[in-house]
């Protein structure tokens, strides 16, 4: 979908602003948005620019910054903490060879930390784009950066 | 028993997709119930029943659905589904197990007191509770249970589903609906009031999902019944939610009146590995954390009303005696800086000095001054700041300050002494 579709989807209306930049981001192989779409959204909504800014400024979920294909979110709240035995962090830092923040050179992956994702009954837990990952070991985080790389998960 | 399933009692024993299902599992019952009764006297179970939100702030939910009665103009009803505070898992359960629950408390809540339409607002992260709203509303409104004349009645409502994107200040009703108007998450100034300026200015009733999927059953078996269920404090069930350093982590609904130690002991058995536990935080990160000898407390919202703060919404965090104080209060402040919305200073600023601070009590930095520094800091953001993110956040850094005092004061002698 492109984001003339997405704005009808929405029906050209502001209040919608939100839902649509999450849209076209998902819509994205590097889920981020960029400036000329910023104004392109403004323009069709009727808004100022910096108004469309100041939402993307705002909300964590939404970025200006191109990212990698696969987000990766490690909890870093509290419960997750007292049943992270093994430092999920670390880990994949030291499987990726990238710190947290930073996307890896084949743009395949980012790795950022999240508030709790309310699976704190399974934890540690992590979030891939779209996906939730529970009950945590160190192999079965191994496991799934594998299967994202060989393309059986995705 | 110390469980008590009410709310919880369709869980895995539907898919939570198929409608037909829920019928045959009693579900719209209280719907049809409500359609034969007037705004006032569902009110006025809801009124018996003694229902309370269920979203943190305990407020009772009659005196918000009679404020929105008198309103005579359109009028919006609001899910919060936004639950983004660290420990709590209980809305998205409901959602992903019986979301057809939530829905028929709206529906009821929505014909109560006359509103047209309707939005569950759920925060970005719950990709599949999202996914399964959106497949739920479209069934439910082929089969007549939501869209226009719901069960050949005259009544209408639309509901639809509005995606949060990584705010946990959007959970506070102001910013939500600031969110959902299409804006940044920035709190208002207060009054007025949602009940009479809401969303786009208009009357607006905002219930969390727990309060929402408590009316089908205060309607179906009436509210005298349900205030039978309880404390003398608090009536009804709560959904729990414990994590931490247990052995059963999970969602247990038991009703008021239950102590934190039973809930931990009998429902959680115990600590991982039996080590002691050294102390438990209450209602997220934004709760208290509470020494053993005081986990007979009953999870009343009443009962907790140390701190100003009150039971929150039902997050038991059981930590042992292998993490550190300050680090886990560290984790709790950090989580609060990252979600200041910026828009009041001493909310914006107090979080930036006051993890600096716990720094240094984590890293064994920390002098007799830095503490009364950390003691006044928690106090100015706790009475100054605008909402309620900062009128609660600091709890943490009180209530260890009040009940772990020796644990700061080891803290900071030993940094004396290296
Ligand atoms: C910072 C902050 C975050 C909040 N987050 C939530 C939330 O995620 N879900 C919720 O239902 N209420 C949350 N609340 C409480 C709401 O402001 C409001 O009281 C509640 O939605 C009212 O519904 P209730 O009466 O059914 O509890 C939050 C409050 C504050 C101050
Ligand atoms: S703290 Fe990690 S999911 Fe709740």
């Amino acid at each position: 979908m492109n984001l003339q579709k997405i704005l009808e989807k929405h029906a050209f209306q502001k209040d919608h602003l939100i839902e649509i930049l999450i849209d076209l981001q998902n819509e994205k192989t590097y889920k981020f948005v960029t400036e000329e779409e910023v104004s392109l959204i403004a323009d069709a909504l009727k808004v100022p620019v910096s108004h469309v800014c100041g939402v993307m400024s705002f909300y964590t979920l939404l970025s200006f910054d191109e990212r990698g294909k696969y987000i990766i979110q490690v909890c870093k709240d509290v419960p997750c903490y007292l049943n992270d035995d093994f430092n999920v962090l670390t880990t994949i830092e030291k499987a990726l060879d990238i710190s947290c923040g930073d996307t890896s050179k084949d743009q395949f992956f980012t790795l950022e930390q999240t508030a709790c994702l309310g699976c704190c009954d399974e934890a540690p837990a992590m979030r891939i784009n779209n996906k939730v990952y529970t009950k945590l070991t160190k192999a079965k985080v191994l496991r799934i950066l594998e299967e994202y790389k060989e393309g059986i998960l995705c | 028993m110390l469980e008590k399933r009410i709310l919880t009692q369709r869980f895995n024993k539907y898919d939570g997709l198929s409608i037909r299902q829920y019928i045959d599992l009693d579900g719209f019952k209280a719907l049809e119930k409500a359609f034969s009764m007037s705004s006032q006297q569902i009110i006025e179970e809801i009124k018996l029943s003694q229902l309370t939100g269920r979203g943190g702030a305990g407020f009772p939910t009659y005196i918000k659905m009679q404020a929105m009665l008198n309103e005579t103009r359109d009028k919006y009803l609001v899910c919060n589904a936004d639950e983004g505070e660290p420990g709590h898992f209980k809305d998205r359960h409901l959602i992903e197990k019986d979301p057809y629950q939530l829905i028929e408390g709206m529906v009821i809540s929505a014909y109560a007191v006359g509103a047209n339409k309707g939005y569950i607002y759920v925060r970005g992260e719950y990709n599949n509770a999202i996914q399964q709203l959106e497949k739920t509303i479209k069934i439910a409104t082929t089969k007549g249970y939501l869209g226009n004349h719901i069960c050949d009645s005259d009544f209408s409502f639309e509901l639809v589903v509005r995606r949060g994107a990584g705010a946990y200040v959007c959970g506070e009703e102001f910013a939500l609906m600031e969110s959902i108007e299409g804006k940044p998450g920035r709190t208002r100034v207060k009054p007025p009031f949602p009940t009479e300026k809401g969303i786009f200015d208009y009357p607006t009733l905002i219930n969390n999902v727990e309060t929402f999927c408590n009316l089908p059953t205060i309607i179906e078996h009436g509210g005298e019944h349900y205030s039978t269920i309880g404390s003398n404090h608090a009536k009804g069930t709560k959904l729990i939610c414990l994590s931490g350093n247990v052995k059963h982590k999970g969602l247990y609904e038991v009703p008021y009146g239950t102590s934190i130690n039973d809930v931990i002991s009998e429902l959680g058995g115990g600590t991982a590995n039996d080590i002691p536990i050294q102390m438990v935080q209450i209602g997220g990160a934004c709760g208290p954390i509470i020494p053993p000898r005081l986990l007979n407390m009953d999870i009343d919202n009443e009962a907790f009303e140390i701190f100003d703060a009150k039971m929150g919404a039902g997050a038991i965090i059981v930590i042992d005696e292998n993490y550190d104080l300050f680090e886990i209060v560290l984790r709790n402040m950090q989580f609060f800086l990252h979600e200041s919305c910026g828009k009041c200073a001493p909310c914006r600023e107090g979080h930036i000095q006051i993890v600096k601070l716990l720094q240094k009590f984590v890293n064994y930095q920390a002098t007799h001054k830095d503490y009364v520094s950390l003691q006044s800091l928690a106090e100015v953001i706790h009475t100054t700041t605008l909402c309620g993110l900062g009128q609660t956040s600091p709890t943490s850094v009180i209530s260890t300050m009040t009940y772990f005092k020796e644990a700061y004061d080891k803290r900071i002698n030993q940094q004396n002494k290296e």
